[in-house]
């Protein structure tokens, strides 16, 4: 243990605990929101999703990420023998993204937890420790997936609501193909489903399946879930001879049934990256003061836990307010449309994070919903917005580097390492 | 802080199309009306159904400015915007056509001869089937949208376009039909008044006009 070990980490946990409070009351809204604005859950539900899968995500399949900003990003080899020099920086990290997002959420710019600390754990390590300190090619890994995964989301939930509507909306009587295709959609929602808790659930608890094994496991299981599905699906009433327009009312009902676990899946992608993003910075320092500066060693993962309790205490202190209004302004996102672009950005969050790189769950899924635009889906879409959201982290990731520099020689100054 | 996801969502200007191209259906089937209370010389009743008229062609004009003030040049729409813009001019002239013909009936206090009331009665009900159609073919582009704007709806409007085609060339032979009877007659009546008589005529026709304008911008619009 290191000096004043326990009160670095206590104020560690105190600020990330003030993050994570931020990631519940604001940005869970938005993973939410696609669920919300179709109306495919209410409040309660969705509360309850939340908290479920937001903890199920950040505890299964969150530690690559908090890994990968611990010591993936810089060399912390070098710095075995100055441990105060890491856990400063560290906590300089956590102070920059901290003051910048709760900045940018005062002036309503709509900024991701994943661009402030990557940003200001690369200003750190470059200024402090300078550039040959920085593993650049993992930095270089992470700024193309930020291009890439809203890109990727983008394309996936083009060509997945161009399959749609080839199915079920261009088809003669839409409701009776929906009856024919709507299983096979569950039968993919089940895959990324059971993917991801069962599977990832498994090697949580060192339990290691052989492909096959794993194969004829997620088959079964995405089986189950297409039948219960169908039998949801089938206690909607619905009049066959009904006209075309009751058929698309009838069809995004089924569709809403299919979204509702789809948003499962995205607050789950969102636990994997968000939380263990905020708890990357908090992690670091947890190991140096413990193993007295030796970063390498395991963290312990109760840490992930305490970053979910507070994404919750924010969701049920502000989420839920916000989280009312999105589902009562975003009324143009049909539950069809709303699938097509949760599905594929969730995907695309949880591939993702299993290999460690962490990516902006709400830019993805603003890649998503263009997607679907891009389809001739969605009546009409704030370009302005939409180029905002993109270039937000253009702006974020030079002003959280500069930050955190600017704390770490506050914190050295003043308590001189 | 407002969600940036509430902001990416703009207001769809489909609801708003079709809600001023229903205000302005309305405001052109009050027509009828009209003309049974013009033909009958019963001014009283003219009179409140043009005021209705009026206020309806009002209503419409709200209703457009509405839609192009939620039409900003930053909104991605599946549609291109410049069509959608004519496409509620047009609805425009529509209204405005008809609360022009009510305007100058009354305002003249216009008699027609009697050999003529037939045909006249005839052409407005085909220039008001005509607008029937195209509100019913705005209506389906709601449809359209819920359908990604392809497949079996689009081939529906296409459909009812072409009845509204027919509908307009119905409406082009009952107004030269209007025209020749009126000319047998004309010798027999005041000149200032067969000036006016042939005025109301054209507009009448032009309301078909419209209406099918309206179309042909729909089916561009959704031919993309």
């Amino acid at each position: 243990m290191l000096e004043y070990g326990l009160l670095i980490i206590i104020i560690a946990l105190a600020i990330g605990f003030v993050m994570t409070w931020g990631v519940g009351a604001n940005d869970l809204a938005n993973i939410m929101s696609t669920a919300m604005g179709s109306k495919s859950l209410t409040v309660p539900q969705a509360m309850m999703i939340a908290v479920i899968f937001e903890i199920a995500g950040a505890l299964l399949n969150g530690a690559h990420v908090t890994h990968t900003i611990k010591n993936g990003i810089i060399n912390t080899g070098l710095l075995a023998y100055s441990p105060y020099t890491l856990v400063f920086g560290m906590l300089s990290v956590l102070l920059a993204s901290g003051t910048w997002m709760l900045f940018a959420s005062y002036i309503a710019m709509p900024v991701s937890i994943t661009n402030a600390i990557v940003g200001s754990i690369v200003g750190f390590g470059l200024i402090v420790l300078g550039p040959h300190a920085v593993h650049w090619h993992i930095v270089i890994t992470i700024a193309i997936s930020w291009i890439c995964a809203p890109t990727i989301s983008c394309i996936v939930s083009y060509f997945l609501f161009i399959i749609i509507k080839r199915t079920i909306f261009n088809q003669l009587s839409p409701a009776k193909s929906a009856h024919r295709a709507i299983p096979i959609y569950f039968f993919i929602v089940g895959m990324v489903l059971t993917d991801m808790t069962i599977l990832k659930g498994l090697e949580h608890f060192h339990v290691y399946l052989s492909s096959p094994a794993k194969f004829f496991t997620m088959i079964i299981c995405s089986l189950i879930f297409a039948i219960v599905g169908n039998l949801l699906t089938k206690k909607i009433p619905f009049d066959p001879t009904s006209k075309r327009f009751r058929q698309h009312i009838y069809v995004e009902k089924l569709f809403s049934v299919l979204m509702a676990f789809t948003a499962c899946a995205m607050v789950f992608a969102h636990g994997s990256n968000d939380v263990a993003i905020a708890m990357g910075p908090i992690a670091a320092i947890m190991s140096i003061v413990r193993h007295n500066g030796d970063i390498a060693n395991s963290f312990p993962h109760w840490i992930l836990l305490f970053g979910c309790i507070g994404v919750i205490t924010g969701l049920f202190m502000y989420g839920r307010k916000v989280i009312i209004t999105v589902g009562t302004n975003i009324t143009d996102l049909t539950p069809s449309r709303a699938f097509a672009a949760t599905l594929a950005s969730a995907t695309t969050v949880i591939v993702s994070t299993s290999t460690g790189i962490p990516v902006s769950a709400t830019q993805t899924l603003v890649g998503g919903v263009l997607g679907v635009g891009l389809a001739r889906g969605i009546g009409a879409l704030n370009v302005t917005t939409l180029r905002n959201i993109f270039m937000s982290w253009v702006i974020t990731v030079p002003v959280a580097a500069i930050l955190s520099v600017v704390f770490y020689y506050l914190l050295t100054y003043l308590f001189g390492a | 802080m407002v969600s940036p996801f509430l902001k990416l969502f703009g207001r769809s200007p489909f609801k708003l199309l079709h809600e001023h191209m229903s205000t302005v259906f309305e405001c052109v089937k009050t027509l009828a009306p009209f003309f049974t209370a013009v033909l009958a010389e019963n001014w009283e009743e003219a009179a409140t159904l043009q005021e209705k008229i009026t206020e309806l062609e009002n209503k419409a004009d709200d209703l457009k400015r509405d839609l192009r003030l939620n039409l900003p040049k930053d909104l991605f729409l599946p549609v291109a915007r410049t069509d959608l813009l004519e496409l509620t001019s047009y609805q425009d002239y529509l209204a405005n056509t008809a609360k022009d013909i009510a305007g100058l009936t009354l305002g003249r206090r216009m008699t027609f001869p009697p050999q003529i009331h037939g045909n006249i009665h005839h052409l407005l009900q085909s220039s008001i089937a005509s607008a029937k159609q195209a509100y019913r073919t705005i209506r389906e582009l709601n449809e359209l949208l819920e359908a990604g704007f392809s497949g079996h709806e689009k081939e529906v409007i296409e459909k009812m376009l072409d009845t509204l085609h027919q509908i307009e060339h119905e409406n082009d032979k009952i107004q030269i039909t209007v025209y020749q009877t009126l000319y047998k007659l004309e010798s027999t009546l005041p000149p200032v008044d067969v000036i006016f008589i042939y005025k109301i005529i054209e507009w009448l026709g032009q309301l078909a006009d419209y209406a099918e304008k309206v179309g042909d911008r729909l089916q561009i619009c959704i031919s993309r």
